[in-house]
């Protein structure tokens, strides 16, 4: 039997295949799903900030860009992933009100994107797909097996990238 | 000191939370009943403080569909506040306000999310300037911002303001409710630390 495992708000997890992973709702937070496609091993984390220098209270790294993505990285090569062999897929950071005014609280969407994306040039791990910005919520379900991330949200049709 | 860890709160502190969010909501409460003209009875809202991870469960689970609407506070106070409906409870006041028939989403017209927008407005507005009175100070509100979504996605504006000082979202949870039908609202008021410390102060603590 095959399990959904969720991973809550500032939260990761990872699952082999048949399982898949999912976060529920994600809004301006974003969805980070790190994969190893011959070990069939995958690992979601689910960050709200996006850097963790910039925080005092930073103790729960998953709850940054930064710190994030190597915490995820560090439990997929605890249950035997290769490092070298990581892609990533993204998708969330989404402007839920349509601020008149643009100060940088209100861009956090796109600072989480942003944040993800140079991290993981930074590590050398190459993103496959993204799904990002705009201004709806986002469910996002991964699948080893298949590799696909399906995303859904309301009043659309699925997407799979 | 009124410096303020939302992790480390004491007893009194979250009383005077607790009493803030009664007196903001009683108001909140005392416009609506106005505004529909009809009694509304209010509940004994809930404080409570909650891991980011039970946020949404609040309020239905993360892929329950709600109404958020969101000013943003300026001046002295800054930060957010945000009122949040369930779907059904929107349906109701619209339909009470308008004598319309919305039953779903997708029966809203643009006159009737405009009404439900101005009534977040009145509620946030009535539930603020208690607030500002209370404490004495001035609080600047933006006009407000409507959104209908996923709660997870729409509780992930104020959870992200919580996660830059803490770990733990304080929600300040009200029922309203006219006649048999209720109506669900929960109000969020997320100052900034620098602005909790303010209010605190203002009221001698």
């Amino acid at each position: 039997m095959s399990e959904v495992i969720k991973v809550g708000m500032a939260d990761l997890n990872v699952c082999t295949v048949p399982d898949a992973i999912t976060t529920l709702g994600l809004g301006s937070c974003v969805g980070i799903v790190l994969y190893d496609s011959s070990a069939k091993k995958a690992g979601m984390v689910h960050i709200m900030l996006p850097d963790s220098t910039k925080i005092r209270n930073n103790e729960n790294a998953a709850k940054f860009a930064d710190t994030g993505i190597d915490a995820l990285i560090e439990s997929l090569q605890k249950v035997g992933a290769n490092r070298n062999r990581l892609t990533a897929k993204i998708a969330g950071g989404a402007q839920m009100f349509a601020f008149s005014n643009n100060n940088d609280m209100l861009r956090i969407g796109d600072r989480n994107v942003e944040a993800s994306k140079i991290k993981l040039e930074k590590l050398g791990i190459r993103l496959l797909a993204e799904d990002t910005g705009l201004n709806y919520g986002r469910t996002i379900v991964f699948y080893p097996e298949t590799g696909e991330l399906h995303i859904k949200s309301v009043g659309k049709p699925l997407k799979i990238i | 000191m009124s410096n303020i860890n939302l992790d480390q709160m004491d007893n009194m502190q979250f009383d005077v939370l607790k009493e803030i969010g009664n007196i903001g909501a009683g108001n909140a409460t005392t416009a609506l009943s106005k505004m529909i003209n009809g009694k509304v009875d209010m509940s004994v809202p809930e404080v409570a403080l909650l891991e980011f991870k039970e946020l949404p469960e609040m309020v239905g689970g993360a892929e329950n569909i709600v109404v958020g609407i969101l000013v943003q506070l300026d001046g002295e106070i800054n930060g957010m506040m945000m009122f949040i409906m369930e779907t059904e409870s929107a349906y109701h006041l619209v339909n009470i306000l308008m004598g319309s028939t919305v039953s779903k989403f997708e029966d809203f017209t643009e006159l009737e999310l405009s009404a439900l927008q101005e009534i977040g407005n009145i509620i946030s507005g009535a539930y603020l300037s208690s607030l500002s009175t209370l404490i004495n100070i001035r609080i600047d509100a933006s006009i407000p911002y409507m959104s209908i979504d996923m709660a997870g996605a729409i509780l992930s504006v104020p959870a992200i303001e919580f996660g830059k000082v803490g770990d733990k979202a304080l929600m300040i949870e009200t029922k309203f409710s006219k006649d048999d039908s209720d109506v669900k609202g929960y109000f969020i008021l997320i100052p900034t630390l620098e602005s909790y410390g303010v209010i605190l102060k203002s009221l001698g603590l």
